[in-house]
């Protein structure tokens, strides 16, 4: 017998003589149902809750009514921190002005020598301040992770009020999870040295959201 | 790792006495024990949300089998490559002969408790293959050849100066002192062997059923660059780890970075599943999962099952007034405080951890801050039950017990006996009231004074009492 069926049959059979042993629901009915579990009531305002938590857990927060500034409010916080001027970004945010604010944005995902990376977002938690980002061929995971300052640009209207409604966005617009998802919430930390944390550890020492419209 | 779980009463006595580690624990208990308290209480309905982590667990565990079987179905439909390990021995040699198959030399490791376990760095090592741990924590503990002695800050035991000297040491470069300084040379260090390793391993926080996904949490972000650069991500974990629906594991993301760190999120949540496909730029091209057994199969269907549900936060040991004086390394293995004292007999063999289920007060903190609500104090008791079945407890302990058991059933002559007993002690701690040793009974009195009794019984004052 294989290890697999060994372990299985070994479950089953302690099952099976359990006192407490209780007939199972069907899986697949469990699956369907999709339950949800006590969760927090949404904020008043999901942008404004979003913004709380974000900085919170100390995310920079930007916000703009002209998509065609984002470059111009990057660039000026980019200056501000003495930070490089030139990073790539995902292939959607190409057309952006970045020229135009004297930024160098190439398409391209991330390398170690990159120093911003530019990304979208596939949506946003308020309850936690969360960014939700889906890996692919456009949306290269190493673009939000090897530089050391990563920048989201996020449409306020794809904030969501909790990871259950974030599920719910990706089960509606996708079949199913793409390789990676990854729940971004602020600059990378570590507290194993003495239980003191430090930002920026094997990830970015900064994460910037743009609140931008589409 | 190898069980050192038998010289717990020793190490206790070195671990006492050891000042910088006396700092070290204080310190977890500020960060951890009120960290948590500062954010648990953010959780709306937290009664009803421990309940409801509870029974998720309770809910796979009851027909594990089952969950595993459409786990491993949906993680394979998804590309992902399922292995099934019944020993630590087992799931080294399959991470080995995963990684003679694709060629590796180099690999990057995330913390993972299970390869702890399993001992698996120094099984990699034996077959030639480089193994570069990518946690701070543990890649400290990797250059000082240590272990871990918390499951979540694993180098909770070490201060500031230890790890500057080491640094200093080992990377041949300038002391740094500051912490920042500390983390950004540990970066410098590290970042090439993340951006060279052939395969990234790694644990699981959880295992979804719906997607087959591989769950992670981590801060740092070495999570993350282990399993999205190298060509092969190995992720290994044990079977108790299924979590049916996305939607069950965001109520346990609710309580873990909560319970463990007082974060209400860590700063990378991984849901990671199947591999890359031929257009992405980035994630591994082969990914296997181990799922270990190790004993946890044991424990299905029994009166220890509860334990299964545990989500490895490690409140429990940050809220145990015994960790708390004497840190991790002195249980002996892998896993330390409650969780530890009741996993490490389980798991290891009763016989060669005697004193870990009585490593306790049964004060009741650990129950009381479990997100998974798991009856810690019971699952203890039941050990030490099965200890006295099995003859485990020392001739001393089970005569003492033996007379104890027979006064009490005599209620007279244990009246006369406490008469006689309390009499006999009051007089002995003369006029500061204290006893400075008790005869037979040395440990009670080698760290402190043992308060005298006044004289008299309870029954003897509740008597006296009821007449006026």
């Amino acid at each position: 017998m294989s290890a697999r069926d060994n372990i299985l049959s070994k479950i089953r059979e302690a099952r099976s003589s359990a006192p407490q042993n209780v007939p199972a629901a069907p899986i697949a009915n469990y699956l369907a149902l999709h339950q949800r579990g006590p969760s927090p009531p949404p904020p008043d305002d999901l942008v404004t809750g979003f913004k709380k938590r974000a900085i919170k857990l100390s995310s920079d927060v930007l916000e703009t009514s002209v998509r065609m500034e984002v470059p111009a409010l990057l660039a000026h916080y980019l200056e501000e921190r003495k930070l490089p001027l030139r990073g790539v970004c995902w292939t959607s945010l190409v057309g952006l002005p970045w020229g135009a604010a004297g930024l160098e944005m190439l398409p391209n995902p991330a390398t170690n020598q990159d120093m911003v990376g530019v990304t979208g977002a596939f949506c946003a938690i308020a309850e936690t301040g969360t960014l939700m980002m889906l890996s692919g061929a456009e949306t290269p995971a190493s673009t939000s992770l090897l530089p050391e300052t990563h920048v989201a640009v996020l449409d306020p209207l794809r904030i969501v009020a909790t990871m259950e409604d974030a599920w719910d966005l990706l089960r509606l617009e996708y079949k199913q999870p793409p390789r990676a998802v990854n729940f971004i919430s602020g600059p990378s930390r570590t507290a194993d040295i003495e239980q003191t944390v430090t930002l920026g550890a094997h990830g970015p020492y900064r994460v910037l959201v743009i609140l931008a419209p589409p | 790792m190898q069980n050192k779980a038998i010289d717990f009463k020793r190490q206790v006595n070195i671990k006492l006495a050891d000042t910088k580690l006396q700092d070290a624990l204080s310190r977890l208990q500020t960060r951890f024990v009120e960290g948590r308290s500062a954010v648990i209480s953010e959780i709306h309905h937290l009664e009803d949300t421990r309940t409801a982590a509870a029974a998720i667990r309770d809910c796979v565990l009851n027909d594990l089998d089952s969950w595993l079987q459409k786990f491993e179905q949906q993680a394979i439909a998804h590309g992902a490559i399922v292995h099934w390990a019944e020993t630590a021995t087992d799931a080294n040699r399959i991470v080995t002969e995963i990684a003679a198959q694709h060629n590796v030399l180099t690999a990057v490791k995330s913390k993972s408790m299970v390869s702890e376990e399993c001992g698996l760095n120094d099984a990699l090592e034996h077959a030639g293959i480089k193994v570069m741990e990518t946690d701070l924590g543990e890649y400290i503990l990797q250059l000082a050849h240590e272990a871990p002695s918390h499951i979540v800050a694993p180098v909770v035991h070490k201060n500031k100066e230890e790890i500057s000297d080491l640094f200093a040491e080992k990377h041949q470069m300038s002391r740094k002192t500051g912490i920042a300084e500390l983390c950004l040379e540990a970066r410098e260090i590290l970042r090439p062997a993340f951006l060279n390793a052939d395969m990234g391993i790694s644990g699981a926080n959880f295992l979804i059923a719906e997607t087959g996904s591989v769950l992670i949490v981590t801060n740092e972000g070495n999570g993350r660059l282990v399993t999205t650069l190298p060509r092969v991500h190995v992720a290994i974990t044990g079977i108790e780890k299924v979590v049916p629906t996305l939607e069950d594991v965001t109520t346990l993301l609710r309580l873990l970075p909560r319970s463990a760190t007082g974060q209400s999120i860590t700063n990378y949540v991984s849901v990671l599943t199947g591999n890359k496909d031929a257009k992405a730029h980035d994630g591994p091209e082969h990914f296997h999962i181990i799922l270990l057994d190790n004993g946890r199969s044991s424990l299905i269907g029994g009166e220890m099952q509860e334990m299964l549900r545990c989500i490895r936060c490690g409140a429990c040991m940050n809220h145990c007034p015994v960790y708390q004086n004497i840190g991790g390394h002195a249980y002996g293995w892998v896993y330390p405080g409650p969780m530890g004292s009741i996993l490490t007999p389980l798991l290891s063999g009763l016989k060669s951890s005697p004193d870990l289920p009585n490593a306790s007060t049964f004060c009741g903190a650990c129950a009381a801050v479990c997100p998974v609500k798991i009856p810690l104090p019971d699952l203890l008791r039941n050990l030490r039950t099965r200890q006295m079945a099995l003859g485990l407890k020392s001739r001393q302990e089970v005569l003492m017990l033996k007379v104890w058991g027979w006064l009490t059933l005599h209620p007279r002559i244990y009246a006369l006996a406490t008469k006689i007993g309390v009499r006999i002690l009051a007089m002995m701690g003369g006029e500061r009231h204290l006893l400075h040793t008790l005869p037979g009974a040395t440990g009670w009195t080698d760290g402190r004074d043992f308060p005298a009794p006044s004289g008299k019984t309870f029954r003897e004052m509740y008597r006296k009492k009821s007449t006026k």
